[in-house]
């Protein structure tokens, strides 16, 4: 990467899920790597193989602290891979876990994180098949870093696709927005304040199985991890060349990370999520789509906030007043302001 | 230029002190705020809390969500 | 906020405006705060077209020149020495580069969201040199000042501040005495106001014929505000008006004023884009001069810019349209500004430049 004066290396914020990163896997990924399957850039590439589709997906978790109130890079590893799988529409099989730790690591802590990882799997019904540990020396890693591979197999006739979302399809979210990211900074001691929001890592298993059986004709899933939900849907709207609407003053947000949002200086449709999806569906299975998703445990807050509508591909989003306003992708890692 | 959000002061301890933001805890200073008290609202920026808001101010705030048209104080000639 | 109230504002507004003279309407929002929430909620859209809404230079980090962000850095790549600063400065381009492009290459750079960590920094590393990146308005001021009397007090050798600390009345007098600053009204800084007061802007109001009024930073809040402008233009008025009074005294906060006079004096301070603007900075006093970094680290920043032709200074004073400038989306772009105006994600000219080519 480079900013017009030479500057070449990695930023933390290419991994900030924004623009940064998305210009990093466009222009030094896809170059490199020619695959129509790669190139849609979904949560899990589907394979098509005799007898049946193949969903893989693989991913690797850096969080820091390593234990927060919700959850634990164990949970998250768990969820995170399970959700990619279930955005391509696949059943999750089985994933593999691979573990960086380094030398001196508290044997402690090693054995909670794996207890949590063992936890999150069997409660989204998968098995961890495979791994592989690495230790490096104390200068090489900061404590401790997990990489996973997640494989599933996607039913017959299902094909989930962001370039599916079409004009009159109503935009869903399957809950509160913001939690895991506030969670995370609050336990970040230099920004001074602390909150009782926790982490929404969860696998989406059960909210997922019951949308996709209400609403078949459902065009595509994301998780609003990094990036958050602005960044979700600026890749949908990317991918289909439809805007989408989003009724901001319907979009779930619990208290207090609106709070700590206005504290920190964020946007709260910046800010990353772990056990959240965005749901396209055609309006006609929209009601019923909602009721499913609130019907579950992970999805009792799922809401109903925009459509897709012909234009440029665009977020708008539109306030109580009837104000408009751009939403774009999000630059980078959200970092707190004063002004 | 500075954002700045409002909350109720919960605990002090001299110069410094926690004050309820929307359900989170955040430290504040209090320097130069140095006659308020606990259960007060604050304004917090920077991790400062900048002035304390009084009762009356906070009803005010209330009377913001009354009526513009008879709330204004200088309708001019041009008001049909 | 009520829909309904914000409504009736808007419409009001607009009534207001087509009594007043066939031409612009041009009100400066004077904060960058206002500035955001103007854009979050989309009021320039609600607002008749003839009421055109100008954003001023009271966004802090944008207005910081391009020579202290490079003092930063530079500061930050020495051997023992860290950088504080808030979150706000981290992506902000010096000459050639930012300090978050300068972490990825080892400089040591904290970010924190109070002066108050900064000092913890240094009190947890007596072997550093902790730096701390005084920037902001009269709002942010005084937690600098406390933050320099408690480092005086602890004798703490190992803390510093660069000061880049800047006064909005000077700089609104700056632009209204260039003589072509073509605004009609100021919608004034709702925090800086708590601080100074809203008496602030009376000599302004009268010296220069212009309406004043404070605004808080709700939506309704600001368009309450703009009523107010309008209609005191309506009147032929010129007055200072405090639409945000659950907050903003007539006097200030006296306390704050007394903090930031006990460490700092007046200084002439160069402004991105502006240039230098006399007695619109707060220099470190003498007898502090142990915690002034540009004295112990031997910095001196100074107006010289590499921002031949930007023209941010004619777009703030409404004199141009960003388009009219000639480096505009060629040299100048979001992805490397040259003035403030393309340096802050809703500056005038960022702004521009995103919308004429998303929508």
């Amino acid at each position: 990467m480079t900013d017009g004066n030479g500057n070449d290396t990695i930023l933390l914020a290419h991994g900030g899920g924004g623009e940064l990163s998305d210009r990093l896997v466009r222009e030094e990924i896809l170059s490199r790597f020619p695959s129509r399957e790669l190139a849609r850039l979904a949560d899990s590439a589907v394979i098509d193989f005799p007898g049946s589709r193949l969903a893989l997906t693989t991913d690797g978790y850096v969080v820091r602290p390593l234990f927060f109130r919700g959850g634990d890079i164990g949970r998250l590893c768990v969820a995170g891979t399970v959700n990619d799988l279930l955005m391509s529409g696949a059943t999750p099989l089985a994933l593999s876990l691979g573990v960086i730790v380094r030398d001196g690591f508290p044997m402690g802590d090693f054995r909670r994180i794996l207890d949590s990882v063992a936890a999150t799997a069997a409660e989204a019904g998968v098995q961890i098949v495979t791994g592989d540990t690495k230790t490096v020396g104390h200068n090489a890693a900061d404590g401790i870093f997990l990489t996973t591979a997640g494989v599933g197999v996607v039913p017959e006739g299902r094909r989930l696709d962001y370039a599916a979302a079409q004009p009159g399809d109503a935009v869903l979210v399957s809950g509160t927005l913001g939690d895991h990211g506030i969670a995370i900074m609050s336990e970040r001691q230099q920004l001074g304040f602390t909150s009782a929001i926790a982490s929404d890592a969860a696998p989406l298993v059960e909210p997922v199985a019951a949308l996709l059986a209400a609403a078949p004709a459902t065009r595509c899933l994301k998780d609003p991890t990094r990036g958050g939900l602005a960044a979700a849907l600026n890749e949908i709207a990317r991918a289909s060349g439809c805007s989408i609407i989003l009724e901001e003053s319907q979009v779930p947000v619990r208290e207090a990370v609106a709070g700590a949002c206005d504290l920190l200086g964020l946007d709260v449709l910046n800010v990353a999520n772990e056990g959240k999806c965005v749901a396209i569906v055609p309006p006609d299975q929209a009601e019923a789509a909602l009721a499913a998703l609130r019907s579950t445990r992970y999805g009792r807050e799922a809401a109903r906030v925009g459509r897709v509508e012909a234009g440029k591909p665009l977020v708008v989003g539109v306030n109580d007043l009837g104000g408009r306003r751009l939403i774009e992708m999000p630059y980078g890692e959200q970092l707190p302001r004063i002004c | 230029m500075c954002l700045a959000v409002p909350g109720k002061l919960i605990e002090r301890d001299g110069h410094s002190g926690t004050v309820d933001v929307r359900g989170n805890r955040v430290q504040a200073r209090l320097d130069v705020v140095p006659d308020v008290r606990l259960g007060d609202y604050v304004l917090v920026h920077a991790g400062f809390a900048i002035s304390v808001l009084s009762d009356d101010e906070a009803a005010e705030a209330l009377d913001l969500l009354d009526d513009p048209d008879e709330a204004m104080p200088h309708d001019g000639p041009l008001m049909p | 906020m009520t829909a309904r109230s914000c409504h009736d504002l808007c419409r009001r507004i607009a009534r207001r405006i087509e009594a007043l003279p066939d031409r612009p309407v041009r009100l400066m929002e004077v904060c960058g705060t206002h500035t955001v929430a103007i854009h979050r909620a989309g009021l320039r859209g609600l607002l008749p077209p003839r009421l055109r809404l100008v954003s001023g230079p009271g966004c802090p980090v944008c207005v910081t020149p391009q020579t202290y962000v490079d003092a930063l850095i530079e500061l930050a790549g020495r051997p023992g020495v860290r950088v504080a600063t808030y979150g706000d400065m981290i992506r902000v381009p010096g000459r050639s580069t930012t300090l978050e492009r300068a972490m990825a290459r080892g400089a040591r750079v904290s970010v924190v969201y109070s002066i108050m960590e900064a000092l913890s920094l240094a009190r947890q590393a007596p072997a550093e040199q902790v730096v701390f990146a005084g920037v902001g308005f009269e709002t942010t001021a005084p937690a600098t000042a406390v933050g320099l009397k408690l480092a005086a007090d602890e004798r703490l050798a190992n803390f510093t501040v660069l000061s880049a600390h800047k006064l909005i009345i000077p700089a609104m007098t700056a632009l209204l005495e260039s003589g072509d600053l073509a605004i009609d009204g100021f919608l004034c800084p709702g925090h800086v106001s708590v601080i100074i007061g809203a008496d602030a802007y009376k000599p302004l109001a009268a010296r220069f014929a212009r309406p004043c009024v404070v605004a808080g930073f709700e939506a309704e809040e600001i368009l309450r505000a703009i009523d107010l402008l309008v209609a005191q233009l309506a009147d032929g008025r010129a007055e200072v008006e405090n639409a945000y009074a659950r907050v903003v005294t007539a006097d200030g906060n006296r306390r704050a004023w007394a903090l930031i006079e006990e460490t700092f004096e007046p200084a002439d301070t160069p402004w991105r884009g502006l240039g230098t603007i006399p007695g619109s900075g707060l220099a470190i006093r003498a007898e502090l001069a142990h915690l002034d970094a540009a004295r112990r680290f031997g910095l001196e920043i100074t107006a010289r810019e590499d921002d031949h032709g930007c023209r941010c200074g004619e777009v703030i004073r409404g004199a141009i349209e960003p388009p009219e400038c000639p480096l505009f989306a060629r040299t100048c772009t979001p992805a490397n500004p040259v003035g403030p105006c393309m340096v802050s994600r809703e500056g005038n000219c960022q702004a521009c430049y995103k919308y004429s080519r998303a929508l």
